[in-house]
């Protein structure tokens, strides 16, 4: 399955699991909402160019958002992700050219502590800017602080959770052979 | 010139990104307007009929509660009808005055259209549910939405054959209420907090009010029909140095299961709306 084949049918899906089954879970506390939609966007390839992948992302918040009925807010958030992903990948990939030998972010690719940094990273710029939004309209700063870790933490949950579920086999390619 | 679009090239990624991040706040910020100008009627047809695959499948599994509400509120009606009452004997008749005909005349106010529910959500800060029936259903946003068994929200946007209703859950919705007993007027907000709970306010403590209590839909409200259940009392929230209650309420309609809707629409809501903001031009000049 080509690269674009395989993301178009997760970007349906992420926008379907995250609209139909996690925003239909009965709500535990104000402040955990489980968020994995962003996941997606995590697993983008290492070769998109940084423009589409800025690009790409704004469409995915947007989605999600015409579903959710907040224009602007997951699409914000998304953008934001996006933005910063090159740097983040570039600090903390290994610096003997992992990501030009697998083709997208993993366990495989980076390994489990840098990819483990990797996402704690992206998910807490992502719920920051999501609930700082929020908080602006309404409520406290222990609203902001208090949802932002609950969230986060649920966030991480349910992406090892996936990780482990839907184990993504990450082909070593290299052209030195 | 040139320094220009070198700059642009230079930083082509950030400016890309900026441009984005300011597109999405526009249209965070300006919601309505926005929303309503571009997007509504297609992306509402879109995503609503997504929504209405999802709730073929939802809605059987939730026949059960949607046949309870629905014979509740059948019996609470049936309690109501004229045959059930025996009048009593009466030896001074009224007379109306045949002069004036509007008097025995009444004009009805109030329109009820009924809809389904397709999409709804709890979770969040601001809630919403989504109507299979739009505008080319008679339905236009400002009209109230009330459940078999108590008020649901009202509509923000309409697409031709879905509706967006802004729902009890939500941040920004508040309602005009007042107590069955006594009539005295207060307002109703969510606090964000639970699902089950709203937040009763302005309620000044010379009226009494006590747990269960029912607080209905006020007259002055132009959205919904007086009268209509809203929540009862849970709990009053002790604050000495207030003058006005505040209670935690729970919620009439469950918004977990809600499946079918009734959408009223005041017919007089123009004029009234017209009026009053009449008066507020008239007042700044």
């Amino acid at each position: 399955m080509s690269d674009l084949l395989k993301n178009i049918i997760r970007f349906a899906l992420f926008i379907l699991v995250q609209v139909f089954v996690l925003n239909q879970v009965p709500p535990l506390h104000r402040f955990v909402v489980p968020y994995l939609y962003y996941l997606f966007i995590l697993w983008l390839p290492f070769t998109l160019p940084r423009v589409w992948l800025s690009f790409i992302s704004f469409l995915f918040g947007l989605t999600l958002d015409y579903f959710m009925n907040t224009p602007g807010l997951h699409a914000a958030a998304c953008t934001l992700i996006a933005y910063i992903r090159p740097f983040t990948i570039n600090l903390l990939i290994s610096q003997d050219g992992s990501d030009k030998n697998y083709p997208s972010p993993s366990v495989t690719s980076m390994g489990f502590a840098p990819y483990g940094t990797y996402v704690l990273i992206l998910t807490l710029f992502h719920h920051g800017l999501l609930i700082f939004l929020e908080w602006m309209s309404f409520g406290s700063f222990l609203f902001f602080i208090g949802k932002l870790l609950a969230t986060t933490g649920v966030s991480l949950l349910l992406i090892f959770l996936t990780e482990l579920l839907f184990f993504r086999k990450e082909p070593f390619r290299t052209n030195t052979a | 010139m040139r320094n220009v679009f070198l700059f642009i090239r230079r930083y082509f990624n950030f400016l890309f990104f900026l441009t984005l991040e300011i597109i999405s706040l526009i249209m965070l910020f300006r919601y309505n307007k926005f929303h309503e100008a571009a997007f509504a009627s297609v992306a509402g047809e879109f995503t609503g009929r997504i929504d209405q695959k999802y709730n073929n499948i939802e809605y059987y599994f939730k026949l059960k509660g949607t046949n309870e509400d629905l014979v509740k509120e059948n019996l609470r009606l049936r309690q109501l009808l004229k045959e059930n009452y025996e009048s009593p004997v009466q030896r001074n008749h009224l007379f109306y005055d045949t002069i004036l005909d509007d008097s025995v005349k009444k004009i009805q106010r109030f329109l009820y259209l009924e809809a389904k529910v397709v999409g709804s959500a709890v979770s969040t800060q601001t809630n919403y549910l989504t109507l299979h029936r739009g505008s080319n259903q008679q339905i236009h946003p400002n009209m109230g939405v009330v459940g078999p068994s108590g008020i649901v929200g009202r509509i923000i946007s309409v697409s031709q054959n879905f509706s967006v209703v802004m729902s009890m859950l939500n941040r920004h919705f508040t309602v005009i209420v007042k107590l069955k007993n006594t009539g005295e007027r207060g307002k109703v907000e969510w606090d964000g907090v639970s699902p089950d709970y709203v937040l009763l306010k302005d309620i000044p403590k010379s009226a009494p009010l006590n747990k269960g209590d029912s607080i209905l839909t006020s007259e002055t409200s132009t959205l919904f029909p007086p009268g209509v259940l809203v929540g009862t009392v849970h709990e009053i929230i002790e604050d000495p140095s207030s003058g006005f209650y505040t209670a935690r309420l729970k919620t009439a309609t469950n918004f977990y299961n809600i499946q079918y809707v009734y959408v009223t629409e005041n017919t007089q809501y123009d004029e009234q709306k017209a009026l009053e903001d009449s008066v507020k031009k008239k007042l700044n000049e």
